[in-house]
């Protein structure tokens, strides 16, 4: 059952659609591994075999009667835990609502549901999606299965190191500041973050609703495409999701030609901050993309250089009210204090005990953000450098398709690192950061190994908003030039779970 | 609590300058809710009119309400104001157990409307224009009902129960600029404000605006300030003020109230008070202050109203009559005195009357109708007179057979009589009750024989002149037809014999 477990999700769905494995077969298979290997890297937070095999027969019935809901029929996947299911709890990596079960499935788990795609489990992220280590999780970090001493990066570990571990084929991730490409750098996978509004929002638990999007952590650009035209599309229940289609991704990934492609380089993300060993990949890269035929420009982004700072008003702003509705009125932990529990103290307590340490700092942070007084100093100003990033990049792109950067600063870390050092933690977000501050879309690529610790490195290509499929082609692009190379995916290099 | 000392209004008048600004909220009522599909329905059971987004669950999403905002346009177009082309919704932040999200969705510094006025006429005819600042959308809050304790206040409450089904019903904030220059006329000028906010919103069908279910709450702002100083004097805001009666004394007594502090020397607390009815005055609630910290910021779960200019344009084109123009039209068209057109007014009978008259009976006889015995019967029974069972349409019928004798006035009564207790229309109550009038002169001559040989000195005093003599021959006959004569026709028969 390797050759399953390793596959990627295409050929996964070829051999479940020319009946040479069902989805049985190959969900159990990803079941049995994860089983098994889940307490090793803490991957999944929740998963029911019962209810992903119950999925995987109705999947197998419909082939059985003659019907194909979708390209990806039958494919399992694995779901980050701040998606809401009715049919497993969902904690946002939080004590705040262990054991909730929703009442409403997200849009992206209906869409799931209706293109029979078995769910095998949720997974693991650092609570409410703040951090970029799952080290802020409140059931315990995920490992990195490189390394199982380092982070999977964060907020969604518990997807990249499921995908990297081959304990699920696909999974579902959110990117808030780089929630999904920077895990997927640390793990070699690839992961996307489409245009702001491209994939409903409804039913996932907000961080910052500006910059929230939801998209694909996989094996391959292919899957990762794949799987955005599954989730996308307009959603009457999000206001904010996009009113018209952004077409095929798969499309564009089959029809990826090099020639006539301008590939811009962002100055203030091309040389200072990086580790030499994830420097030489991106250069690589860039090597790569011009002997392949492709015009390498520099461009330049100064307002780059307060993105982080601008993020981390608007984002805990944004955070500070979305968090709000944890009260324990409605659902939910319920933390009843000694001596006078009125409400104002049930609610003190219950937030005091259900909130992690850097839930509540940024909840300080935006709530101080947003007081009358501070507000223009703080979240007004953050906006309007929101405004200038916006601008560089629309400058950026009139003369180059598409934005070129290193995805993180560094390889994977050691857990409790930077644990302690919130500025730190907070600076592995600093090439993902802009894309979420102007709305446009993003995708992690694995790009090679860091010459000094053999750790997995990723390019990240940023393309204009709405043209996803730009950002596809390309992507899709340099994998195959790296694939020339190698022969086989770098996710194809991780170590044997088993032995370690 | 003690009550609070007062200046005499007259005093209070003389001496300072009254500045009121009113907010009124209007409940839409609008199939469904603000920002979900749940049904906007008042008294279904508690918290069956809920769904993931009005019950703030994690994940839900709010979608604004097309119907709700078009509404909200016409209210604003029905106040002259402007309507702004990029309206945001703003979430107002502040913790509290009604409130699902704990914060409410609403607009801020972008409202839908703005820069407007409405022309509001005094009972002395006396007109002001009163500015509008705004009007804003909103979300309701749930409902909360606190359990033990004496007050039924959440202080001392043992516990609280919330119902949801409110929370997230559309409103419409309208919030006048500062209203100078009524002096005693303030209390009256409040009341009639809002009564026109009312009458117009009811016009419109935009609100069941039905005062007594909180449909439309007023918040009353007063302030004094000495006469000829230039700085606004503090505030206070006395909130949901729910009858056109309390307004006018919520105002009256703040004056008083405020004039006796600042009179001897004292400093007005800007807080919000409570009127209470029963007892005919406010009282302090929570202190108020400009540090009030709501953290509004604009909402990013949603994508600005930016209504086009050819749909403000249709809403525009389906706007009524405005109120105070119907009012006038209304009592030319039917002649009514100053007095009896008020009496109509007070009773809220104009579409009553209006539906009688277009049925085919005349203005006076529909007003008598309505403003008379149907006001009287439903007084008996304290319903609203608007709440009894029967149509204008039926109190038009009834008065067409009064007009063409058929029926008399008092039959006519049993007419109604029969139709409020269930017995169907006008003409079946009428067969059913055998109250056809006799017109049978045969008959009525029979009777008036019999009455006259009982009564043989009646036909002489008749022919000596004293007609009045009459009267006892008509009783008698009247008697005999159990009422269902026409007294007038009888004489004429009477005095007939007697030549």
């Amino acid at each position: 059952m390797t050759d399953i477990t390793s596959s990627s999700a295409a050929v996964l769905a070829g051999l479940i659609l020319s009946k040479k494995a069902s989805s049985v077969e190959i969900t159990t298979a990803f079941l049995d591994r994860l089983e098994k290997l889940n307490p090793k890297t803490n991957s999944y937070l929740h998963f029911n075999r019962e209810n992903s095999l119950a999925q995987a027969k109705r999947a197998d019935q419909q082939l059985a009667e003659g019907k194909t809901v979708s390209p990806l029929h039958g494919v399992p996947i694995a779901v980050k835990d701040n998606l809401t299911t009715t049919d497993a709890p969902t904690t946002a990596g939080s004590k705040i609502l262990e054991g909730w079960v929703p009442q409403y499935d997200a849009t992206v788990v209906r869409k799931l549901r209706e293109a029979s795609m078995p769910i095998l489990g949720k997974t693991n992220l650092d609570e409410f999606a703040m951090g970029s280590s799952t080290e802020f999780s409140a059931y315990g970090p995920s490992k990195n299965p490189w390394d199982l001493s380092r982070i999977p990066g964060g907020s969604g570990g518990g997807s990249s190191s499921a995908i990297a571990g081959h304990l699920a084929p696909l999974a579902i991730g959110s990117d808030t500041g780089g929630s999904i490409r920077f895990p997927a750098a640390m793990t070699g996978s690839v992961g996307a973050k489409p245009t702001y509004g491209a994939v409903s929002r409804y039913g996932l638990i907000a961080l910052a609703s500006s910059l929230d999007q939801i998209g694909p952590v996989t094996n391959s650009v292919l899957d990762a495409a794949m799987l955005q035209d599954v989730i996308g599309g307009h959603d009457p229940h999000d206001s904010t999701s996009l009113p018209n289609s952004l077409g095929s991704m798969v499309q564009s990934v089959k029809e990826a030609d090099v020639k006539g492609l301008r590939v811009g380089v962002v100055k203030q993300l091309s040389s200072d901050g990086f580790q030499p060993g994830v420097k030489a990949c991106f250069d690589d890269t860039i090597e790569k993309l011009a002997a392949a035929g492709a015009e390498i420009v520099e461009v330049d982004c100064p307002s780059f250089e307060y993105a982080v700072a601008a993020y981390y008003l608007i984002l805990p702003a944004e955070a500070s009210s979305n968090l709000a509705k944890f009260d324990s009125v409605r659902f939910g932990l319920r933390v009843t204090p000694d001596g006078n529990p009125t409400i104002e103290n049930v609610m003190a307590a219950t937030r005091e005990q259900g909130f992690g340490p850097e839930v509540k700092r940024r909840i300080i942070l935006g709530t101080y953000a947003l007081s009358s007084g501070y507000y223009d100093a703080y979240y007004g100003s953050a906006q309007k450098v929101r405004t200038l990033i916006q601008q560089d990049l629309a400058k950026a792109f009139t003369q180059a398709d598409v934005l070129l950067t290193p995805t993180a600063p560094t390889t994977a870390f050691k857990i409790g690192e930077k644990v302690n050092d919130p500025l730190a933690m907070y600076l592995n977000d600093i090439a993902t950061i802009p894309a979420n501050l102007a709305g446009i879309p993003g995708i992690s690529v694995p790009n090679g190994l860091a010459s000094e610790d053999g750790l997995p490195s990723g390019v990240q290509i940023l393309a204009p908003a709405m043209q996803d499929g730009q950002m596809y082609r390309v992507a899709s692009i340099v994998e195959k030039l790296y694939m020339d190379q190698w022969g086989a995916s770098l996710i194809a290099r991780v170590p044997d779970l088993e032995a370690l | 609590m003690a009550k609070e000392q007062l200046m005499s209004y007259e005093d209070a008048i003389e001496r300072f300058e009254v500045v009121i600004g009113l907010e009124v909220h209007v409940e839409l009522n609008t199939v469904s809710k603000m920002f979900c599909g749940c049904a906007n329905n008042f008294g279904s059971e508690p918290n069956t009119n809920v769904c993931p987004t009005c019950l703030g669950l994690p994940g839900s999403l709010p979608a604004v309400n097309r119907k709700a905002v078009e509404s909200s346009i016409a209210i604003g177009l029905a106040l002259d104001c402007q309507i702004a082309p990029n309206g945001r919704f703003a979430r107002k932040n502040y913790f509290y157990p009604d409130l699902a999200k704990n914060f409410q969705t609403s607009q801020f510094d972008e409202p839908i409307a703005f820069e407007g006025e409405i022309s509001i006429e005094l009972e002395t005819g006396e007109v002001f224009m009163v500015p509008i600042e705004r009007a804003h959308m909103e979300e309701d809050a749930g409902k909360l009902t606190h359990v033990g304790g004496a007050t039924g206040r959440i202080q001392g409450a043992e516990y609280s129960l919330v119902d949801y089904n409110r929370a997230g019903v559309p409103l419409v904030e309208i919030v006048t600029k500062p209203i100078y220059g009524a002096l005693d006329k303030a209390p009256e000028l409040a009341a009639t404000y809002v009564r026109a906010i009312r009458d117009i919103v009811k016009s419109m069908n935009v609100s069941d605006a039905k005062m007594e279910r909180g449909n439309v709450r007023c918040d009353a702002n007063v302030s004094l300030r000495e006469k000829g100083a230039e700085k606004l004097g503090t505030r206070t805001e006395t909130k949901n003020v729910n009858s056109l009666k309390s307004i006018e004394n919520t105002v009256r007594y703040e004056i008083q109230r405020q004039a006796f502090i600042l009179a001897a020397g004292g400093k007005i607390i800007q807080e919000t008070r409570h009127w209470h009815e029963d007892r005919g005055h406010t009282s302090a609630g929570r202190p108020k202050s400009d540090a009030d910290d709501y953290r509004y910021f604009p909402e990013p779960d949603l994508v600005p109203v930016q209504p086009s200019e050819e749909w403000i344009e249709e809403i525009r084109l389906t706007l009524t009559e405005k109120p105070s123009d119907r009012r006038k039209r209304l009592q030319d068209a039917w002649g009514f005195a100053d007095l009896e057109f008020r009496d109509v007014l007070n009773s809220d009978l104009l579409d009553e009357i209006e539906a009688t008259v277009a049925a085919g009976a005349s203005p006076q006889s529909a007003r008598k109708w309505w403003t008379g015995e149907l006001a009287r019967l439903a007084n008996a029974q304290q319903l609203a007179v608007q709440d009894l069972p029967i149509t204008p349409e039926q109190v038009a019928s009834i008065q067409k057979l009064i007009d063409s004798g058929e029926l008399t006035d008092r039959i006519a009564r049993d007419v109604v009589a029969g139709v409020l207790a269930g017995e169907g229309e006008p003409a079946e109550v009428i067969e059913s009750r055998g109250l056809k009038i006799v017109t049978d002169e045969g008959a009525l001559i029979a009777a008036i024989d019999k009455a006259l040989a009982s009564q043989p000195d009646v036909m002489e005093k008749i022919r000596d002149g004293k007609l009045q003599a009459a009267g006892a021959v008509i009783g008698a006959v009247m008697q005999e037809m159990r009422g269902q004569a026409d007294a007038a026709r009888v004489r004429e028969l009477i005095l007939e014999r007697a030549k």
